[in-house]
């Protein structure tokens, strides 16, 4: 049913991680392996669902750089009071805490932008700021390095593992399925309910969607939450994974999502975006800042291929679609 | 309202003292509606009616309380005094909810509709929505869409992104949409104006079905339109009254213009120019693929030229294309004698034309930004010494110098032209192009949106100009204005000069039937 | 393409009081100085044994420079409209370059000729990187029509990776004890950067409020649509400001550079988000067009005097970092609460 477009940013960002394996293959055939697949899972889980967030953010016309504050917050506040109560809760439990402070946070952003209709670039600018300065001044700034017993218990928890005919050992964590289910989740409410639709409409035009009766300010409210209950759930399963809660953690990471998001399609100018692309474009980047040296190109340049892709893939279609338009008038 | 005196010639007082005399079977009545905003009256005591499957033409100039009429039957704006009847059920007023509920639909100039979403959706979206579904029935949607783009019997890919569709498809969807919420009255807010002549053609085919399905049209102008064949009535508003409301066929344009003005069309066509005036502009064999084809014509020092030509005629790219906007497969252009090329707004600007847009508040003016600045941005590199350095006295004085002669009404040059009405407005932008001493001036739409009183004064400008010696293109589809305004008018149809016709040489009726055949 | 019916602009029979948008996002400078002076004595209040000393005042005016210059930089690129992600990849590139040639050419011991001369080398190459990397912002967004938001976001990854590749993430260090001048001496009392922001503050003043090209900018920033209507070399105006943009970054790199004595890859991260702070705070507005230097002036000076009172009161810098954002959020509130009760109050005037 769904045609390939071959002039898609999806199609194209597929083709650049071909290129990518196929070369890095060639210079090291073990590239090509079940270890490397699953530590690429393993490394795109916290991006990922950070990615999913931002995509939805960007379809409703939006955009948010706090999401990585909103997890630290999430994370750091949810391990220290499990920790200080000594409360022995189950990880799902202290998952959902995570997730629940998220989606508060989330709210916050909620309250600018769609009660003050402010620019969401400068709120959640604001808010980053403000929520890390918060969290390091009034929470805390100690690493926790001995997470509660049930995080520690969910790190172990995992999928598949075992050692490949080289002798490499691999593992498929737990929280992989927490990627799984956010993707399908997402996928269902942008595709399947009328709530995601409305996101799209309200990316597409605001205006029209006021005008055919879209609770706009309700639609956003359920954005910004959404995008703090994943920010809060990454931050919590990055927390766990490590087994250690750093409240310096994350912050700094959001224009590598924003960058995965954009390449995978989604426009920052609202309306339009998929899951698959937003996948692939983490895929890229997780590829890149892991396993660039396969490329015979140093670590240390990493940055500058994830802006290279940035300013290549967004900007040859921009080129040629305002070549497109001055020729037509 | 059919008990109204016949002629095209009312007595206001007729209209306003007894409306409705019969309103046995209609669908809507709208009764002695009123509503002023903060003191200024915007409609008052408004009656008319709309049968079923009736079509009407509400025709007013801008700030006539169209607008608001419209809003208050969309549920937008609540009325001050008055009802709305909607089958024989009274309201004092309605909001959105119940105006959907009732059937009534609004197509606005934009459409409204979702680029990024596809026909489909954007057909079914508002019947989802009002049925308050939580999940997309993606079926149920593609039937809803296909059913209602049978019934009007027009055929548009349903998988496609609505950004792909051309404007004329783009109505056909917002048609359907409001079909598909079950619309009884479809009010469309200037429904022509971006439309090509085969376009309208097929519009007014639409209208057709959608009244012999007993669907209900408001049709939405400020001024004639081609809409008026299909329309059984016609109601017209002036400053917030209801001036008219009478059968179709006892308007022409001279009496509907009457009605919208208020006055006879003071204005006198003006003659060709005499003989002799070496011509200051010359284009020839001007052309670019689908849009434009050979154009050739000559602009003579201190001549009024008019591109008369619907939309979709290549009147806008005409205007674009000499103004260096897009660029032209082939064509010689002259200007004072020199060979200029095509391609550049640059280059045109050294050559001495001028271009005030089509759209004056996103093309023409900085909105927020001072009179002042919107004034002399044109200039501003010649008032700039060395390093750059801005002569500010000489700026200022540029400023008032313009705001005198073209007697734009303000109290300080430095508040923001927003605040300006829209004939000051404009003048500001003409004021931006005369500072730069152009030979040639293209004037594209130069009183749209611009108050009855403005236009006039615009046309006198726009004379002294051309006595000035400068020449002048005017690019429109109002035919009081250019006949009013214009030495000569060249008619444009599909890309090509039609024909060429000397000024106060052909009447009204006659220069708009032959733009319309 | 003809569209009457695109201009969403002031059809609603709301009476055009003048500069609403303006209004929107640019409080009164009078309001921002209020709030700057309130902050001052607030924090002379918490401990005048402290903040009201000469030690402080010379500790702030050595402080700040730095990111106001940054500021500068963003505020040219807002006032077009767009934003400048990369100011701070220009500034760490362009010093890290710099750096290079001072350790290459000149090294820690050099005196005389020899540094006086590779610092000149030095300062005039990396402006010239700061300059060039600028002017590719601007070519991208003006000829491949990219948001400058999505263009910068690219660049600034490029550049702030070229600084990476090349020193493989370690400071460059070992300069001239002359090159110090820069970001740590003072003439007659007054700090040399403060003195380099001070004259740039009032080159970016004059450029914008007393040539054309200024104009030029705000009425870019304004409406780009009319911009190229009424013949305005829209490209430009956008390379020409982008350039000036990487200029004063690679200024600001450079003081950074001098202060710290080192030169590094992520030097300066924390202040790109400060910028724009900076910026809306001093009611430059974010979607363009309207913004004045004496404004930010006043933004920086205010965030200063907050940061360095509570540093006083032993806070730490992420107290300061909460009370930015909080600040940046509650400004924005007000003015749009001000903002929608006088549009509400207007309206209910008579208007012809």
């Amino acid at each position: 049913m769904p045609k390939i477009n071959y002039k898609s940013n999806e199609f194209l960002v597929f083709l650049v991680i071909v290129a990518f394996v196929i070369v890095a293959t060639a210079s090291y055939p073990g590239f090509f392996s079940i270890p490397t697949l699953f530590d690429l899972l393993r490394n795109g889980i916290v991006i990922g669902i950070f990615a999913i967030g931002v995509l939805l953010v960007l379809i409703s016309g939006g955009i948010d750089v706090s999401f990585t504050a909103v997890a630290v917050f999430a994370l750091f506040t949810t391990t220290l009071t499990v920790k200080q109560l000594g409360l022995d809760l189950p990880w799902p439990l202290v998952f959902l805490v995570s997730v629940l402070i998220g989606m508060g946070l989330g709210l916050i952003n909620a309250v600018f932008i769609a009660g003050f209709r402010l620019p969401t670039l400068i709120v959640t600018l604001g808010t980053l700021s403000a929520l890390r300065g918060f969290l390091l001044t009034f929470v805390g700034s100690q690493l926790i390095s001995n997470v509660p017993p049930s995080m520690q218990q969910f790190s172990r928890l995992v999928i598949v593992r075992g050692t490949n005919a080289q002798g490499f050992f691999y593992s498929l964590p737990w929280a992989f399925a927490f990627l799984v289910g956010v993707v399908v989740l997402t996928w269902f409410l942008l595709t399947r309910t009328l709530l995601g639709r409305n996101i799209f409409a309200i990316g597409g035009s605001l205006e029209s969607a006021r005008r055919i009766g879209i609770n706009v300010r309700l639609t956003q409210v359920f954005v910004y939450a959404y995008v703090g209950g994943l920010a809060g759930l990454a931050g919590i399963i990055h927390a766990s994974m490590a087994r250690v809660a750093n409240p310096f953690d994350l912050v700094g990471l959001e224009l590598s999502v924003i960058a995965a998001t954009v390449l995978g399609g989604a426009r920052l100018s609202g309306g339009y975006g998929t899951i698959t692309g937003t996948l692939l474009g983490v895929i890229l980047i997780v590829m890149v800042n892991n396993s660039l040296i396969l490329l015979g190109i140093p670590s240390t340049w990493q940055s500058v291929v994830i802006g290279a892709l940035i300013l290549l893939g967004t900007g040859l279609p921009s080129y040629q679609a305002k070549r497109a338009a001055r020729k037509a008038g | 309202m059919r008990s109204g005196p016949r002629g095209g010639h009312f007595r206001e007082q007729d209209v306003a003292s007894h409306p409705l005399a019969e309103t046995g079977n209609s669908f809507i009545r709208i009764e002695h509606v009123s509503k002023s905003f903060v003191g200024v009256n915007a409609l008052t005591d408004v009656s008319f009616a709309i049968a079923r499957g009736q079509a009407v033409n509400l025709v007013g100039e801008n700030g006539s309380g169209k607008s608001t009429l419209i809003k208050i039957l969309a549920g937008a704006e609540t009325p001050d005094e008055g009802a709305i009847t909607v089958d024989a059920e009274v309201h004092a007023s309605l909001d959105p909810r119940q105006s959907v509920a009732r059937g009534i639909q609004v197509i606005f100039q934009d459409f409204s509709l979702f680029p990024n979403l596809s026909v489909a959706e954007n057909i079914a979206f508002s019947l989802e929505l009002a049925e308050g579904r939580t999940l997309v029935r993606r079926r149920h949607m593609r039937a809803t869409a296909e059913r209602v783009l049978e019934r009007i019997g027009v055929t548009i890919d349903l998988d496609i992104r609505v950004e792909k569709l051309s404007v004329a498809d783009k109505q056909l969807v917002a048609i359907a949409r409001a079909l598909a919420s079950e619309a009884r009255l479809i009010i469309m807010d200037e429904p022509t104006t971006a439309l090509t002549e085969r376009e309208v053609r097929s519009l007014i085919a639409i209208i057709r079905r959608l009244k012999a399905d007993g669907i209900a049209v408001l049709f939405v102008s400020h001024k004639l339109t081609e809409g008026l064949e299909v329309c059984e009535k016609v109601v017209v508003l002036r400053n917030g009254h209801l001036v008219a409301d009478a059968p179709a066929s006892e308007f022409d344009a001279g009496s509907l213009a009457y009605h919208m003005t208020g006055r006879r069309l003071a204005e006198t066509a003006k003659p060709p120019l005499a003989k002799s005036s070496p011509a200051i502009m010359s284009v020839r064999g001007l052309s670019r693929a689908g849009v434009l084809r050979e154009i050739c014509f000559d602009l003579a020092h201190g001549e009024v030229l008019g591109i008369a030509g619907l939309l979709g005629s290549g009147r806008t790219e005409l205007a674009k294309a000499l103004f260096g906007l897009i660029e032209v497969d082939a064509g010689k252009l002259l200007v004072d004698g020199k060979r200029v090329p095509f391609g550049s707004v640059h280059t045109m600007i050294e050559a001495g034309i001028g271009y005030v847009p089509e759209d004056r508040l996103t093309e023409g003016l900085f909105l927020p930004q001072s009179i002042s600045r919107n004034v002399t941005i044109g200039t501003i590199d010649s008032h700039a010494g060395r390093g750059g350095v801005l002569d500010r006295s000489g700026l200022r004085a540029q400023v008032s110098n313009w705001l005198a002669r073209l007697n734009i009404a303000t109290s300080d040059s430095e508040a923001a032209v927003q605040s300006l009405s829209g004939g000051n407005q404009q003048r500001v932008v003409l004021a931006r192009w005369l500072a730069k001493r152009p030979k040639v001036l293209i004037l594209n739409g130069p009183t749209v949106g611009v108050d009855v009183g403005s236009k006039t004064d615009i046309h006198a400008i726009i004379a002294e100009l051309a006595a000035s010696g400068l020449g002048i293109i005017v690019i429109s589809d109002d035919i009081p204005e250019v006949l009013a305004s214009c030495n000569r008018i060249l008619v444009m149809k599909a890309g090509q000069i039609a024909e060429e016709i000397p000024g106060a040489s052909i009447k009204e009726t006659e220069l708009a039937r032959r733009l319309m055949s | 393409m003809t569209d009457t019916n695109a201009a969403p602009a002031p059809k609603n029979p709301s009476p055009a009081a003048p500069g609403f948008v303006v209004q929107l996002m640019q409080p009164g400078i009078g309001r921002l100085a209020v709030m700057t002076i309130v902050i001052f004595i607030a924090m002379a209040a918490l401990s005048p044994e402290h903040f009201l000393t000469i030690g402080n005042a010379s500790s702030m005016a050595f402080q700040f420079p730095e990111f106001a210059i940054l500021s500068l930089a963003m505020m040219l690129a807002m006032l077009t409209g767009g934003i400048d992600l990369s100011i701070i990849g220009i500034a760490d590139l362009s010093a890290i370059i710099a750096a290079l040639i001072l350790s290459h050419f000149a090294g820690a011991n050099a005196t005389g000729v020899e540094a006086g001369g590779a610092m000149a080398l030095a300062i005039v190459v990396s402006l010239a990187i700061g300059c060039v990397a600028g002017m590719f912002n601007g070519i991208v967004i003006a000829y491949f029509g990219l948001p400058a938001i999505l263009a910068t976001l690219g660049s600034g990854l490029v550049f702030t990776g070229l600084g990476f590749a090349i020193t493989g993430g370690s400071a460059v260090v070992g300069f001239p004890g002359v090159f110090a001048v820069i970001g740590n001496a003072d003439l007659f009392g007054i700090p040399v950067p403060l003195i380099i922001f001070v004259s740039l503050a009032v080159a970016v003043w004059f450029l914008l409020e007393r040539t054309a090209f200024g104009i030029k900018v705000q009425m870019l920033g304004t409406n780009p649509l009319a911009t190229r209507f009424a013949g305005i070399d829209d490209a430009g105006v956008t390379i020409r400001t982008f350039t000036y943009s990487g200029g004063l970054a690679a200024v600001a790199g450079l003081i950074i550079m001098s202060r710290s004595n080192s030169a590094k890859a992520d030097y300066g991260s924390g202040y790109l988000l400060l910028t724009i702070l900076i910026c809306v705070l001093g009611g430059i507005n974010p979607y363009g067009g309207f913004g004045k230097v004496s404004g930010l002036i006043l933004a920086v000076l205010s965030l200063q005097f907050l940061s360095s009172g509570f540093n006083m009161l032993q806070a730490s810098n992420f107290f300061t970092q909460f009370l930015w954002g909080s600040l940046l959020l509650v400004v924005m509130a007000v003015n749009t609460i001000q903002f929608r009760r006088r549009a509400a109050r207007s309206s209910s005037k008579a208007h012809v």
